[in-house]
């Protein structure tokens, strides 16, 4: 077994671990930590975060990233308002659709154009949230609440909610095709060395096509969930959005080299970092202590710190060779 | 991207139409931008406009000088506009003398501009040391504290603004040298030396050489780490003199919004100024050349009437539209 899997291990393991210590420090120290409603609240929450960060996991798979994902969660969330008065499916597809639309003009600008991922989808950060500002005329925008749209953000489900279901399918699919498709593996090939996947015959393109246009997908869903859970469309949201996704996947074991990843990993990623706010917010309810809400981002960057390093000793010659 | 080594110096060849256009691109973009102003924007050709335009894009250079070396490097450093925050927190505190009682003003606006500085400096000597000691990718190891470093700044301050009136500190960003406001010459004073550093000295060969190739630089006796840590330390250094720069013009300090989106600026501002972000170049004269087209761009369309959200998608084509000629330009 050599170091990398022994970093992918550590990774994918410690993150679940670190996640059932921090359930447990909190089902221990305070009452209602587990209560239906609080768990009810913090997978409804995060469910928006979960879809951004599992389509920036593929993306990073290949060795990519996607900065317009926040802003683009930002737009689908504008466009799904404007749909909302024809039902949750109109507002769905309207969401949705603007976020392929977005995910495929990165893919143009990355394999076509040949420009790096981070200046292609900073790019169209920029162009994704000066479009929401546009349609949306620079205020937030009502969503119909006759049609049933909020449902997708408010509703429940056989007593779960409606958002947590839909993030929880998108991982079930994403984890079936990472482990049991050709694609996935191609992906985890192009990341792991895009020369030698071209030189098997790997579609190297068309894979990055398709991991840039599902992430652009997955974060207008998550935007479409936003307008839901909010009651509208928010075309300033999403700020930071890109970079709260890929801590929680580079927190989840993701090397940012590409070539390795756990779909599953990246889901206690982004519990870890939700389910840390929730903490902080239960014990400043205790009285011991009164810490604002601006220590969950130092405890957040903290926390980032403390992976990023253990990683790096676990994979001390990864990145050189890159 | 290919890891061949780069010729340090552009070789002398015939050159395609592209080579020109991702050369004198820039500048030919910033002439025409004047020319299309001098037309048809009304009042363009005032000394307000140029004061205008000038106070707005001086801290994103100053920002960017030091960005351009880390991206020289091969790197990138997402912390800068939280290490602004930062600075900008701590100056206030000092020359308000919050933190500890200070009978000289000019004593404490000095201490002030020093300390700020200087602990954005060790922050992004931190930074440095993250990617230099444990190999961390800078995209990451910046991450730290582009998440962290604003969360300090508003835990420091407790999220709330801190206003004054010094006009002894806030000469840094209203005052006037010879009718040139002082900060301009601030930010030329920091081209210039990045410039001179980069064409003239061995650190700046240092630099280059990390960025064409870091195991063949270190292999050749470059001290590849101390390198690293001095260029994450400048930017550090940059993030923190602009910061003090912000709150200057602002006669306030609000930890929730000095910096925010710096990094996205600067970095466009070095990439459409022709550094590939690969690394093993540093354009500093593009890089101020590329703030001012972005900035003359949007004064020209905010000018002429067309809102900020449009602005936005047309900055954002333009950036495509520079780095794809430059790409082009390089690889034939």
């Amino acid at each position: 077994m050599n170091r990398v899997h022994l970093a992918r291990i550590a990774g994918a393991y410690g993150v679940v671990l670190a996640l059932a210590l921090l359930i447990l420090f909190g089902y221990l120290r305070y009452d209602n930590f587990l209560s239906p409603f609080n768990i009810m609240s913090v997978l409804r929450y995060n469910s928006m975060f979960a879809l951004v960060a599992l389509g920036m996991c593929f993306v990073i798979m290949t060795g990519g990233i996607d900065l317009s994902v926040g802003t683009v969660a930002a737009l689908g969330s504008v466009t799904a308002a404007y749909a909302s008065p024809y039902g949750p499916l109109a507002g769905i597809g309207a969401g949705v659709g603007v976020g392929l639309f977005v995910g495929l003009i990165n893919a143009l600008l990355i394999t076509r154009m040949h420009i790096m991922p981070f200046i292609a989808t900073l790019a169209t950060m920029l162009a994704a949230s000066g479009s929401a500002l546009l349609f949306a005329n620079n205020r937030s925008v009502p969503v119909s609440y006759q049609s049933g749209f909020t449902e997708l953000g408010q509703g429940n489900f056989l007593g779960l909610p409606i958002p947590a279901i839909i993030a929880a399918i998108a991982f079930i699919l994403g984890w079936l095709v990472l482990n049991y498709t050709a694609t996935g593996r191609g992906v985890l090939a192009v990341g792991g060395s895009e020369e030698s996947a071209k030189l098997m015959g790997l579609p190297a393109d068309r894979i990055k096509t398709l991991v840039y246009v599902a992430s652009g997908g997955l974060a207008g869903l998550a935007g479409v969930i936003l307008a839901a859970q909010f009651g509208a469309g928010q075309p300033i949201e999403g700020v930071g959005w890109e970079l709260f996704a890929i801590a929680s996947v580079v927190v989840g074991g993701t090397l940012l080299t590409g070539g390795v990843g756990s779909v599953g990993a990246t889901l206690a990623g982004v519990l870890l970092l939700g389910i840390l706010f929730t903490v902080l917010n239960f014990e400043n309810g205790l009285g011991w202590i009164s810490l604002s809400a601006y220590w969950q981002s130092v405890i957040r960057g903290a926390f980032l710190l403390i992976v990023v390093i253990l990683q790096a000793r676990l994979v001390p010659d990864r990145t050189v060779h890159q | 991207m290919t890891d061949a080594v780069r010729p340090l110096s552009p070789q002398r060849r015939a050159l395609n139409p592209f080579e020109l256009l991702a050369r004198y691109g820039t500048v030919l973009a910033l002439v025409l931008l004047l020319l299309f102003n001098l037309v048809f924007t009304p009042n363009f050709a005032t000394l307000q406009t140029l004061n205008v335009n000038l106070t707005q894009v001086c801290t994103i250079v100053i920002v960017a000088v030091g960005m351009t070396l880390v991206i020289a490097t091969g790197g990138i450093d997402l912390s800068v506009g939280s290490l602004m925050a930062i600075s900008g927190a701590l100056a206030p505190m000092v020359f308000m003398s919050k933190l500890f009682p200070i009978g000289n003003i000019y004593l404490a606006v000095a201490l002030a501009i020093i300390i700020a500085v200087g602990v954005a400096t060790l922050l992004g000597l931190f930074n440095g040391w993250l990617i230099a000691r444990f190999r961390i990718q800078p995209i990451i190891a910046t991450l730290v504290l582009f998440i962290a470093g604003r969360g300090i700044a508003q835990v420091m301050t407790n999220g709330q603004l801190q206003t004054f009136r010094v006009p002894e500190f806030q000469f840094i960003g209203l005052g006037r040298v010879l009718g040139i406001p002082f900060q301009v010459i601030v930010m030329v004073i920091l081209v210039a030396i990045a410039a001179w550093v980069i064409r003239k000295t061995v650190f700046g060969r240092q630099i280059l050489a990390i960025g064409g190739n870091e195991r063949a630089s270190g292999l050749s006796g470059v001290a590849v780490k101390k390198v690293k840590l001095a260029v994450y330390a400048i930017s550090g250094f940059c993030a923190g003199i602009a910061g003090l720069v912000v709150i200057a013009i602002n006669s306030s300090s609000d930890a929730n919004l000095v910096g925010l989106g710096m990094e996205l600026d600067a970095i466009a501002a070095v990439a459409v100024g022709g550094t590939l972000l690969s690394g093993g170049r540093a354009l500093i004269i593009g890089t101020l050349l590329g703030a001012l087209t972005i900035q003359l761009v949007r004064y020209t369309l905010l000018a002429n009437g067309v809102p900020d959200s449009a602005a936005q998608v047309a900055l954002a084509v333009i950036i495509v539209l520079a780095v794809w000629i430059q790409q082009r330009g390089k690889s034939e």
